[in-house]
């Protein structure tokens, strides 16, 4: 029996091997390594600092997505020995593999921002990346009576490079909803230098925070959270002061490519863009927030990814070579409060632009942009993860594409 | 496609300014990108331009700031001294090679 070995059955695994599960030779077998028995809906994060949120169907037990047939090892991986073609887990267990894929997503690192950790009695800086982080936000938001909130992005890429702005869209209609927007100020600090990576996203982004009196701090590297003074500092001398930051930390791939040395200096694995195969090493694939190929670290990506891959590693098993098609597509609904979200698609070689996707008009606030986002939870658990097919269309702005980006 | 004369040259860039074509540059067109955003090059700032240009050449990819420092031994806080407010924009227009990618 041949070996299809995925590490990690966040959302990319999971759709993956529910795919390719359909659709396998009888002489190969799936075998899926995740160390954690829960699987979270994570778009479900953003809202539970804001109350009203049914949190309990944003989690559901690990076994129950994975499709009949598909073996799961509820174990840590040590590392990979590509030369060997085995993967060795901490419970001293080696898997041998004929094809690997890595999709062990990102790392939220509060160790590589100075200042985050170690000071848990102050209660004023949280993040929203992880289920305690929110939760523990959305007592610190219910207790705020005014002053000055913080969002800021410590490092790019991060997973979901939108969310930190709905954070502070969704903010402004909290405090407006509460009567307080008057006292609260909100500054948005990004290393980047506009309000999103792509430009013409950027400029719409930056019109709906002038709007909503979100003051922007452009390409602020953070160095430092200074505790004691309240305060976020950049490597080039500029000072925030905070009453209540929220930050989102570095993000790195998972330890195990470090041990392995198979990633780059943030242990994301180098990956051809097109294929998704890993460029330095033969039989080993990667896919979503794992890759560092030049797109948003997002669960759309990680789905159109899934297409693709379940299809090259098919084809891999009838010893074919792999399609070169994979275009970079990622598509967001960004919260933008009041029960409004504006959609925004774009790939490698488009830039968001205005138009339609289905019903829903892109690059502006609508009601039916929020109420899809609503809609998706349960789409998500009910189609997309069992590998459903799902037809998403194509959008028509009738745009010529832009320059590619490599 | 823009034009840009930089050192005497005629030389191609995008709508940023960054080249083109990375087999254009030269040290006297680094020298005169670098008089544009109104950085001195001394010799820690040759040491990051040409460390930008090689690893662009072998890996066909322009290094972000992490690479960097992990790589010239150059810490953060003086990689940001060197080429204020956003260092890996800046290395890479400098040394000719594109915007690096690691922003998205």
């Amino acid at each position: 029996m041949k070996r299809l070995l995925v590490l990690g059955a966040g959302t990319a695994g999971t759709i993956l091997v529910n795919r390719v599960q359909r659709v396998l030779p009888p002489d190969w077998e799936i075998v899926v390594v995740d160390p954690t028995e829960v699987h979270l809906y994570q778009p479900g994060l953003l809202f539970i600092p804001f109350g009203a949120h049914d949190e309990a169907a944003d989690v559901r037990l690990r076994a129950s997505t994975l499709r009949p047939g598909i073996r799961w090892i509820d174990a840590e991986v040590e590392v990979v020995e590509p030369n060997a073609r085995t993967v060795r887990l901490r419970d001293g267990q080696t898997l041998a593999y004929d094809l690997l894929v890595i999709a062990s997503g990102s790392r939220v690192r509060h160790d590589l921002v100075d200042g985050l950790l170690g000071h848990d009695e102050k209660q004023d800086v949280f993040d929203f990346y992880t289920l305690g982080g929110a939760q523990a936000l959305r007592h610190a938001l219910a207790k705020f009576r005014g002053g000055r909130l913080v969002v800021n992005v410590v490092e790019m890429p991060i997973k979901c490079p939108v969310a930190p702005l709905e954070f502070a869209f969704l903010a402004d209609a909290f405090f407006t909803e509460r009567g307080i927007r008057k006292d609260v100020e909100i500054v948005f600090a990004t290393p980047l230098d506009g309000a999103f990576t792509r430009p013409f996203a950027a400029k719409a982004l930056a019109h709906l925070l002038a709007e909503k009196n979100i003051e922007v701090e452009r390409e602020f590297a953070c160095s430092e959270i200074a505790r004691d003074e309240k305060e976020l500092r950049s490597y080039d001398e500029r000072k925030i002061p905070y009453d209540l930051l929220v930050t989102i930390p570095t993000h790195s791939g998972a330890a195990f490519i470090e041990r392995s040395g198979m990633g780059n200096e943030l242990a994301f694995v180098p990956t051809d863009p097109r294929t998704l195969a890993a460029k330095e090493h033969a039989n080993v694939f990667v896919i979503g927030d794992a890759t560092d190929v030049p797109t948003s670290k997002a669960g759309s990506v990680a789905h159109f990814e899934a297409e693709l891959l379940a299809e090259n590693l098919v084809r891999a098993m009838y010893g074919e070579a792999p399609l070169p098609t994979f275009d970079g597509r990622a598509n967001c609904f960004i919260e933008t409060g009041h029960e409004k979200a504006m959609l925004i698609d774009f790939d490698y070689d488009h830039e968001p632009l205005p138009g339609w996707l289905g019903p829903i008009p892109l690059m502006r606030e609508s009601r039916i942009a929020h109420l899809g986002k609503l809609a998706f939870r349960s789409l998500y658990w009910n189609a997309l993860l069992p590998g459903r097919p799902l037809p998403i269309p194509r959008r028509h702005t009738g745009d010529a594409p832009t320059a590619p980006v490599f | 496609m823009p034009t840009a004369t930089l050192a005497g040259r005629a030389v191609q860039t995008d709508n940023d300014g960054f080249l083109t074509d990375s087999n254009e540059w030269s040290e006297e067109i680094a020298q005169a990108i670098a008089n544009e955003v109104g950085v001195t090059l001394g010799d820690t700032h040759w040491k990051v331009v040409r460390f930008a240009r090689e690893d662009f050449r072998e890996r066909h990819e322009s290094p972000g700031p992490r690479r960097i420092t992990a790589e010239t031994g150059v810490s953060t806080k003086d990689l940001y001294a060197l080429f204020p407010k956003g260092p890996g924009k800046l290395v890479a227009k400098i040394a000719g090679v594109p915007k690096p990618k690691s922003c998205l």
